[in-house]
């Protein structure tokens, strides 16, 4: 549905977007995260065509965003950063607006206002003026203009920013139930987003693609091994040299203590494939260290965000010297 | 091409919305009727060329207000990003926008029928120079706001878009009129002067409709028409 290849842009001499390559199969929900400034707005700007790449190409619905931009456009629902609109429009008199420049005859027009308007809770304000509207509210419409003509593909830049926490509720259920009708492209900052709305992931930092598959996949992605916490008393040393003797062991840290200073923990990093919480307890016991909590912590898929677009960060800077 | 009567329709509506436009018609109307005097007084022989010739240096300073906004409130808030991933081309934007400005300027000038309605209760006026004077300021409003929509699709400013436009217009309509006062003014500037809007205006307003002033209105507000075009593609080339 959307197929993303080499696509790179460069402002000035600042390169904001480095040759990415991605595709989003039809009903998927797709989520772009990435920090701010990472190139998402762009990248999304120029699918729908707002603005041309440097270099690479795009399709959208079998489309070239270059060469059948009027074609990709009329099969695309955008909802712009900040979502720009006439304020001085009343919501119903804006969507008639945008129907008619999506050529959309009045009988299906009327229909298809009164469905978004439904559908994304917006009937009791059809008559308001959009400058009087909260930015919820605006949202909303925002997503009902994209939604107006039944597009084949959405592509939303950050749906949910200045949402209140149960408008953000209603949002991504409504993302999700429109996934599998429609296929979207979402971007975002905020990681429980991902998980809560996204069938696959895009990672995107300093404009490049720092990963991308599931949340699963990426959780379970290698570079983030699950850690196991021993919380024990005794003294430090003695427990790191203890657990850093069990077989499969890579690292033994000890954490700083919190609340009790008697206790440490260690955090213990494995190779893959081996689970030490039996042999750890063994051990502190066999020793005679009075043993809280032995726990195997699930890498989350935050710890990977920092981790990959800080790999990221620093690959730049490397890059730059 | 075929969006442009949507985006025209509904720059048409937000004029009404916009306390400027009333701003700005208040003072077309208020001078117009100051200008109507002299014409309307006993005596008179019963014609409107005062008014005519008054309403240009008014456009001058009120075609800017009503222009400013058009692309210049595009760019500030955005919803140019959200109007050209519609599917539009950037000839249905200026097209439109250019259209439904001119459609507030006719409504502008409307009420100044009334003027013609009194002149013929008190005189019998020439219909034929009150109807050529009425083509003439409606060419001469194309081409004003032809600039001033040019001015707003350089800046986010309204305020820039709006000095911009006022300088251009004063430059081409006032400046020249003032210049060809001077005797001591060079033949070559003299020509130049000459060809310039007030001049060609001033036939209009005569009763004369010479097909070089049409075609000069015409085609000066079309080649205008196309660098706003041009500029509003430009953001592509960045």
């Amino acid at each position: 549905m959307i197929s993303v290849k080499d696509l790179t842009k460069i402002y000035g001499n600042t390169l904001a977007v480095d040759h990415i390559s991605f595709e989003v199969q039809k009903g998927d929900v797709v989520g772009f995260l990435g920090p701010n400034g990472a190139g998402k707005s762009t990248t999304m700007r120029m699918l729908t065509c707002y603005l041309p790449p440097t270099s690479g190409t795009a399709t959208i619905n079998g489309f070239d965003i270059f060469h059948q931009s009027e074609q990709v456009r009329e099969n695309l629902g955008y909802l712009p950063e900040n979502v720009p609109m006439y304020m001085e429009m009343r919501v119903e008199e804006y969507l008639d607006f945008r129907g008619q420049l999506r050529k959309m005859a009045r009988a299906d027009r009327r229909k298809r206002i009164d469905y978004v308007l439904e559908r994304c809770w917006l009937t009791d304000v059809r008559k308001k003026t959009i400058g009087h509207l909260s930015k919820g509210y605006r949202q909303r419409v925002g997503l009902a203009d994209s939604l107006l003509h039944n597009p084949a593909v959405l592509i939303l830049d950050e749906p949910t920013v200045g949402l209140d926490p149960t408008q953000i509720r209603e949002t991504r259920k409504l993302i999700r139930d429109l996934g599998g009708e429609h296929t979207l492209l979402l971007s975002t900052h905020i990681l429980p987003e991902v998980e809560a709305v996204c069938d696959r992931v895009v990672v995107i930092a300093g404009g490049r693609i720092a990963a991308q598959g599931t949340p699963d996949e990426l959780r379970n992605s290698r570079r983030m091994q699950a850690r196991v916490l021993v919380e024990c008393k005794g003294p430090s040393e003695a427990i790191q040299a203890a657990l850093s003797k069990l077989s499969g062991v890579s690292k033994v840290e000890m954490m700083p203590p919190d609340g009790d200073k008697s206790y440490v923990t260690a955090a213990i990093r494995t190779k893959d494939g081996y689970d030490i919480r039996e042999e750890a307890a063994r051990v502190v016991m066999q020793e005679g260290w009075p043993l809280r909590e032995v726990r195997l912590e699930h890498a989350t898929l935050e710890e990977f965000f920092v981790q990959v677009t800080a790999n990221q960060a620093m690959a730049k800077v490397g890059g730059a010297a | 091409m075929n969006r442009s009567h949507v985006i025209a329709r509904r720059e048409l509506k937000s004029y009404f919305v916009s306390p400027i436009a009333y701003v700005a018609m208040a003072i077309f109307l208020v001078v117009c009727g100051v200008a109507f005097w002299p014409d309307f007084q006993p005596g008179q022989p019963a014609e409107m060329r005062h008014l005519f010739d008054s309403m240009v240096w008014v456009l001058v300073a009120i075609v800017p207000l009503l222009s400013m906004g058009l692309l210049a409130q595009e760019w500030a808030t955005g919803t140019i990003e959200s109007l050209m991933t519609a599917p539009v081309g950037e000839i249905d934007v200026v097209l439109g926008k250019f259209l439904g400005s001119l459609a507030f300027f006719i409504l502008l000038l409307a009420p100044t029928l009334l003027y013609v309605v009194l002149l013929r209760a008190y005189g019998k006026p020439d219909l034929g120079p009150i109807a050529s004077g009425y083509l003439g300021i409606i060419l001469v409003g194309a081409l004003f706001i032809a600039i001033g929509l040019f001015c707003s699709a350089l800046t986010k400013s309204q305020v820039v878009a709006a000095a911009a436009a006022a300088g251009i217009l004063y430059a081409v309509t006032i400046v020249p009129y003032q210049v060809t006062a001077l005797a001591s003014l060079p033949p070559f500037w003299r020509s130049v002067a000459d060809h310039c809007v007030f001049r060609r205006y001033a036939d209009f307003s005569k009763g004369v409709i010479d097909s070089g002033n049409v075609i000069f209105f015409l085609a000066a507000t079309g080649a205008v028409l196309f660098l706003t075009v041009k500029v509003l593609e430009s953001r592509r080339w960045k």
